[in-house]
Formats: C-alpha cells, sequence, structure tokens
C-alpha cells in the first residue's frame, strides 16, 4: 500500500465512534439538556418578555456572575477538591479591592491586579493547607467560608470607620481607563447598530432598549472557552483529570499533583476576586454579605454540569449550561405567575433532577450497573 | 568500573513507623541483565521498588544508577533519570483513554513555548499508541475509550504498553502477569524477551516460578524485609524447590547469614 491511498485502511481502535455515541459520553449533556428543558418550561408558563433581547440579558447577568465562579469550582472539583470559601472569598477580595480603591486611592490599573495577587494567595493557602494535612478540602475550606467571612466584616469596620459598607468606589473608578473592562456595557455600537437595522427591540424614539452587552457576560464566555481549552487540550488539562481520578495513580505516573492542586485553588479564588471587581464598581460600594452562599450555588452549576462530586470527571461547558439553567430559574420565575418564594423549590428540583440524568446517563454509556 | 551496575543500592532501609518493610538491601544490576525479585506477600519487593522510582523517600541507604548516585524527589525524576516502571497498584487515570494514559506526564505537544498550556497532539499520540499497542499485541477494541470501562487485564496491557512505549535506561516490573491471560502472558514475556536482545536491563517482581525460570538471568529472594539470597539460575546449580526454601527460609544465601531469622 502506498502512502497516498485514497482510502487507506482505519485501524479500528482509533477508528472514530458514531457522533451521536461521543456526544452521549459528554458530561455537559445533561446540562444541555436542562437547558433545553428549563427554556420549553418558561416558554410555556412565562410571560414572552422573557425570551426578548432584554430578557434574556436580564437572566443572562446574573448566570455570568454565578458562572464566573462555577467554572472556577467546576476545574477544581475535577481536579478533586472542594472549595467552600468562594462566596466569602467574593467578599474578602471584593474588601481588599474596596481598600486598594478607597483607603489607599489606587488607579485600577494598580488595584486590579494587586486584587488578583491577594486572592490567588489566599487560594494557595487554601490548597497548601489541604495538600500538606492531607485533610478533606471540604472541611478545610468549610473552616475558611468563616474565616473569609469574618475577616471581611473586621475589614470593613475598620477601613469604613465602623459601618459595614464601603461606598464611593463608582466615583473613585467612574474616569478610569480600565473601568470599561470590568464594569457596565460592552459593545454599545453594535447595539446601536442592531436597532437601526430593527434587529433589537427599540424604545420610541429609535435607542435600543438593551444599550450593550453586559461585560460579566463577556468574562463569563471568555472563560467558559479558555478553561475548555485547558481541560481538553492541553497537558494541564490531562494533569487535572488525573489528579482528580486517581491522585496516587497521577502521581506515581509523574503528573505534577500537588502544583495542579494548589493552582486550582489559586484559579477559584481569582474567579470570586473577578466576581468581585465586576460587583463592587458596578454597585459601587462593597459589604461584607457578598456573595453570600455563591459557594453552593457555584458547586450546585458545577454538578448540573456534569462533575462529579468525587472528582475526576466534568467539564467548564457543563458549569456554563448550569450557570445559565441557574440564572434562567432565578429571573424566570418573576415572569410567572408562580411566586418568588418557591425558588429554593425549584433549585433543589433541579439539583436533583440534573443528577439523576447525568447518573442515568453515565451508567448508560460507560455500561455500569 | 563502579558504572558497569545500572543500578547499585546499599543499606537501602524503609520504616512506615514501627514496620520495617525493607531493612539493608543492597542489590546491583550489571548492565543488560534481568533480575526477577521473588518473595512471600508482604515481604518487601513493591515497598524496594517504591523506593528507587522515587515513589516513596527512603528511611535510609543509597541508590546509584549506572554509577552516579541519585536522590529522586518523585516519580517524575525517576522517569526523567530513565526508570521505567510497571506499578503493581496500576499508575492509571480512570477517566482518561488510552493514549492519553500512555503519554501522561510527557504528552506529545504543539507550541511548546505555551507550557504546560501548550496544544495536545492527539494524532501522534494516537499512533504512538497503536504502535506501543502492537507491540504487547494486546487487543483493545477502542483506544479512545476511557481506562474505567476496560478489564483488568487491558488495564494492565496498557500500562505495560506504556513501558515498551519509551526507550528506558532501566524497567522495573511490579507484578505485570498476574492479572493477564495465558495469551496475554505469553506477549508480556515476549516484550521481556525483546527488552533483553535489545540490551535493556529489567527488574521483574513475580511469583510464578517458571516464568521467572524462563526469562531472567539472575533471582534476588526477599524475605520479611530483607534480601536472603541471590540465586544465578542460569548457572543451572538451582532449582525451582531451591527457590522455594529460600522464599519459605528453609534455607538463607551465606552472605545473608548474620540477618537470618
Ligand atoms: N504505606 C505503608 N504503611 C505501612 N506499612 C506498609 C505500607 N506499605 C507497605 N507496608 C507493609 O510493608 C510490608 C511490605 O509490603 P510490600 O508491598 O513491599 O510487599 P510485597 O513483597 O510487594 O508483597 P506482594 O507480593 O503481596 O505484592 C508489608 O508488611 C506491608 O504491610
Ligand atoms: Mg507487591
Amino acid at each position: 500500500m502506498s502512502d497516498t491511498t485514497p482510502n487507506p485502511v482505519v485501524d479500528e481502535r482509533i477508528k472514530a465512534e458514531p457522533l451521536i455515541s461521543r456526544l452521549m459520553k459528554r458530561p455537559e449533556l445533561g446540562a444541555i439538556a436542562g437547558v433545553v428543558l428549563v427554556t420549553a418550561f418558561f416558554l410555556i408558563t412565562a410571560d414572552s418578555a422573557m425570551f426578548t433581547t432584554a430578557g434574556i440579558i436580564n437572566f443572562l447577568t446574573p448566570a455570568a456572575q454565578l458562572g464566573i465562579l462555577a467554572i472556577g469550582a467546576a476545574m477544581l472539583m475535577i481536579g478533586g477538591e472542594f472549595d467552600l470559601s468562594i462566596g466569602s472569598m467574593v467578599a474578602f477580595a471584593g474588601l481588599f479591592f474596596g481598600i486598594c480603591v478607597m483607603v489607599w486611592g489606587f488607579p485600577l490599573i494598580v488595584a486590579i491586579p494587586l486584587t488578583f495577587v491577594f486572592a490567588a494567595f489566599v487560594g494557595a493557602i487554601n490548597g497548601m493547607i489541604v495538600i500538606r494535612s492531607g485533610l478533606p478540602s471540604f472541611i478545610v475550606t468549610l473552616a475558611f467560608l468563616f474565616i473569609l467571612r469574618g475577616l471581611s466584616l473586621v475589614g470593613l469596620k475598620w477601613a469604613s470607620g465602623g459601618s459595614t459598607q464601603l461606598r464611593g468606589v463608582r466615583d473613585a473608578t467612574e474616569n478610569d481607563w480600565l473601568a470599561p473592562f470590568f464594569s457596565g456595557d460592552a459593545f454599545p455600537g453594535l447595539f446601536a447598530w442592531l436597532a437601526e437595522k430593527g434587529l433589537v427591540e427599540t424604545f420610541k424614539n429609535g435607542t435600543p432598549k438593551v444599550s450593550g452587552m453586559p461585560v460579566e457576560i463577556l468574562w463569563f464566555v471568555v472563560l467558559a472557552l479558555v478553561a475548555t481549552y485547558i481541560l481538553l487540550r492541553t497537558p494541564a488539562g490531562n494533569w487535572i483529570f488525573a489528579a482528580g481520578g486517581d491522585s496516587n495513580a497521577a502521581s506515581n505516573s509523574g503528573v505534577p499533583v500537588n502544583r495542579i492542586k494548589i493552582s486550582l485553588f489559586m484559579v477559584t479564588a481569582c474567579c470570586a476576586a473577578l466576581v468581585a471587581i465586576i460587583t463592587v464598581i458596578d454597585a459601587g460600594s462593597t459589604d461584607a454579605r457578598r456573595g453570600f452562599q455563591k459557594e453552593f450555588e457555584a458547586i450546585i452549576a458545577a454538578v448540573i454540569g456534569g462533575c462529579l462530586l468525587t472528582g475526576g470527571y466534568g467539564s467548564a461547558i457543563g458549569a456554563f449550561f448550569g450557570s445559565i439553567i441557574f440564572g434562567m430559574v432565578v429571573i424566570g420565575l418573576t415572569y410567572t405567575d408562580f411566586d418568588q418564594d418557591w425558588f429554593q423549590v425549584f433549585l433543589g428540583g433541579m439539583l436533583l433532577i440534573a443528577v439523576l440524568f447525568n447518573n442515568a446517563i453515565r451508567k448508560r454509556v460507560t455500561g455500569e450497573r | 568500573m563502579s558504572d558497569e551496575f545500572v543500578l547499585k543500592t546499599e543499606d537501602l532501609t524503609k520504616h512506615y513507623g514501627g514496620v520495617h518493610a525493607l531493612e539493608g538491601a543492597n542489590f546491583e544490576l550489571k548492565k543488560g541483565e534481568h533480575v526477577a525479585i521473588m518473595g512471600d506477600n508482604g515481604a518487601g519487593k513493591s515497598t524496594f521498588v517504591r523506593q528507587i522510582t522515587g515513589v516513596e523517600q527512603r528511611t535510609r541507604g543509597k541508590i546509584s544508577l549506572y554509577g552516579e548516585e541519585v536522590e529522586f524527589g518523585g516519580p517524575l525524576d525517576a522517569r526523567e533519570a530513565g526508570i521505567e516502571t510497571v506499578f503493581q497498584t496500576l499508575a492509571l487515570a480512570d477517566d482518561l483513554d488510552v493514549p492519553d494514559n500512555l503519554f501522561l506526564g510527557r504528552e506529545m505537544t504543539y507550541w511548546n513555548w505555551l507550557g504546560p498550556f501548550r496544544f495536545l497532539d492527539y494524532k501522534g499520540m494516537r499512533q504512538a499508541t497503536i504502535d506501543g499497542l502492537n507491540k504487547t499485541a494486546v487487543k483493545i477494541p477502542n483506544i479512545r475509550n476511557t481506562i474505567r470501562n476496560m478489564s483488568g487485564g487491558q488495564r494492565q496491557c496498557v500500562a505495560i504498553a506504556r513501558t515498551a512505549t519509551f526507550h528506558s535506561r532501566l524497567t522495573i516490573m511490579d507484578e505485570p502477569t498476574a492479572a493477564l491471560g495465558v495469551q496475554e502472558t505469553a506477549q508480556v514475556e515476549n516484550i521481556v524477551r525483546q527488552l533483553k536482545e535489545q540490551g535493556e536491563p529489567l527488574i521483574l517482581v513475580s511469583h510464578n516460578m517458571r516464568q521467572v525460570f524462563d526469562l531472567v538471568d539472575r533471582i534476588v529472594v526477599f524475605r520479611r524485609g530483607r534480601i536472603c539470597a541471590n540465586l544465578d539460575i542460569k548457572s543451572g546449580d538451582y532449582t525451582g524447590e531451591d527457590v522455594v526454601s529460600y522464599i519459605t527460609g528453609a534455607k538463607t544465601g551465606e552472605e545473608y547469614m548474620e540477618h537470618a531469622l
């Protein structure tokens, strides 16, 4: 057989599987099915305003803020660890950022990198304690959930002279050239142009109802893509899966497991810092309750997205869709006749259905019983 | 010349708290030599392997590779120094497929300037995997499946294919055929013979007397953490029964008498 044979015999061991069966094996399948399901549910029950551009952006914004955390949490979970302190980390990083801007008067170009370095440092401490002690990360980070929340309160009172809020961040950052990357809407020109063409809804005077894409949505999408690229296309991604699946086997194979895990804690903390920066600039203030219970919501989104609590399995795209489901349910209920009080019931139900579904699919596909 | 030895350990010792799993092991492996390590369960064979592959840090003792004293911080160091190991408890990642496992920790990549975020060369790895598996002649239906779904023997073969794929200065196999069928065992034994022909040194941990007599030049017997015999079986002086009596403790090699228990 020459090299130029048009149809070389494909070795059956590398034969491509049918697309459908390959897709069935993806961990994010459940989350995508969930998005379809939830969309269908709200198409039936909710006011049609929910699926206009304004409505979509309305539920994508909280989805994005949660999703940035969830993508970090998902990567950490795939790597076999938890971080229950990310919600508190949002408050703590927010406080640090607030102090940088308000107390020390730093411009954003200094304050933002400093906040990331600070968050990464706290994440590294988390990771180091988990690795060195060999304790479950669940316990260690549970301690940090309280420690960081408490420190945020202490720090806020110190920085603001007795209040639990630090105000004035908006005014201080308003004219900073970096601010548009972390707050407000992106692509106003595009939306104006779309309005002109009649592609998005407009007010009577011709200005678009939605003036742009909130920047957090862009961060959310970019982060999901970067995380997916790392997980599926780089050695680092392989190492994360290997470290989470069986850290012993991974380190025997020469994977730098400890370094991987500590880095993941740092990345997760930086995701929290990103959310902190975005929300603090947006709200113009920081307070000690920021990010309250977000750790659970992020883990829920990651699990809906197909991550296993045992590690070694999951996807960033799954967490992406998991967060969107979350945002749709939170905001969608306001477009329906259901009382907002039902939110938690919906959320718990969603989680249960998603986990049952993911579990069933996984068993089906892997042939486990 | 000391560097006629591939591997040399002096007084290699490992204590787990009060458990003296390995005590004062002086072991030598010459160039091109194939040596079997035998001994009862718990005799310290795997412990010995874990010390020389950097998986654990020894309590005391010296290890030299090709005449140079080595200090491995971890398994990656040992591998970079050219030691390829099939561990008894397999070192495979369940949720990765066969090529990813074969290349775990030393992936083929593009764009290497990106560090750990460089691009995986899936195609190259798949082809190399096929070549590696051809050496073991193991039947694995689809190498893109995750390891989780594979039989014990198939998993074992993936681990062995891994050592056969990478050229090494020393190959160590800890009970490689324990989970294998007749045909697969024969294939693994063929790999070992190939290594012998290529002059690559090997340490084989095995309980299988027939296999050991077929394959290796020398048997080192471990008993309760100590080396208790060093038998040159190519000399024809020893039978399987002799080896058994060393393993059980009925006999002890002369040079090891002082520690005999
Ligand atoms: N991490 C550990 N902590 C404490 N004791 C250990 C540890 N690892 C091994 N041991 C003990 O050390 C001794 C030697 O174990 P090792 O695994 O080397 O045996 P082996 O010769 O490989 O046996 P087998 O033939 O069953 O594989 C055993 O008594 C075992 O219980
Ligand atoms: Mg053993």
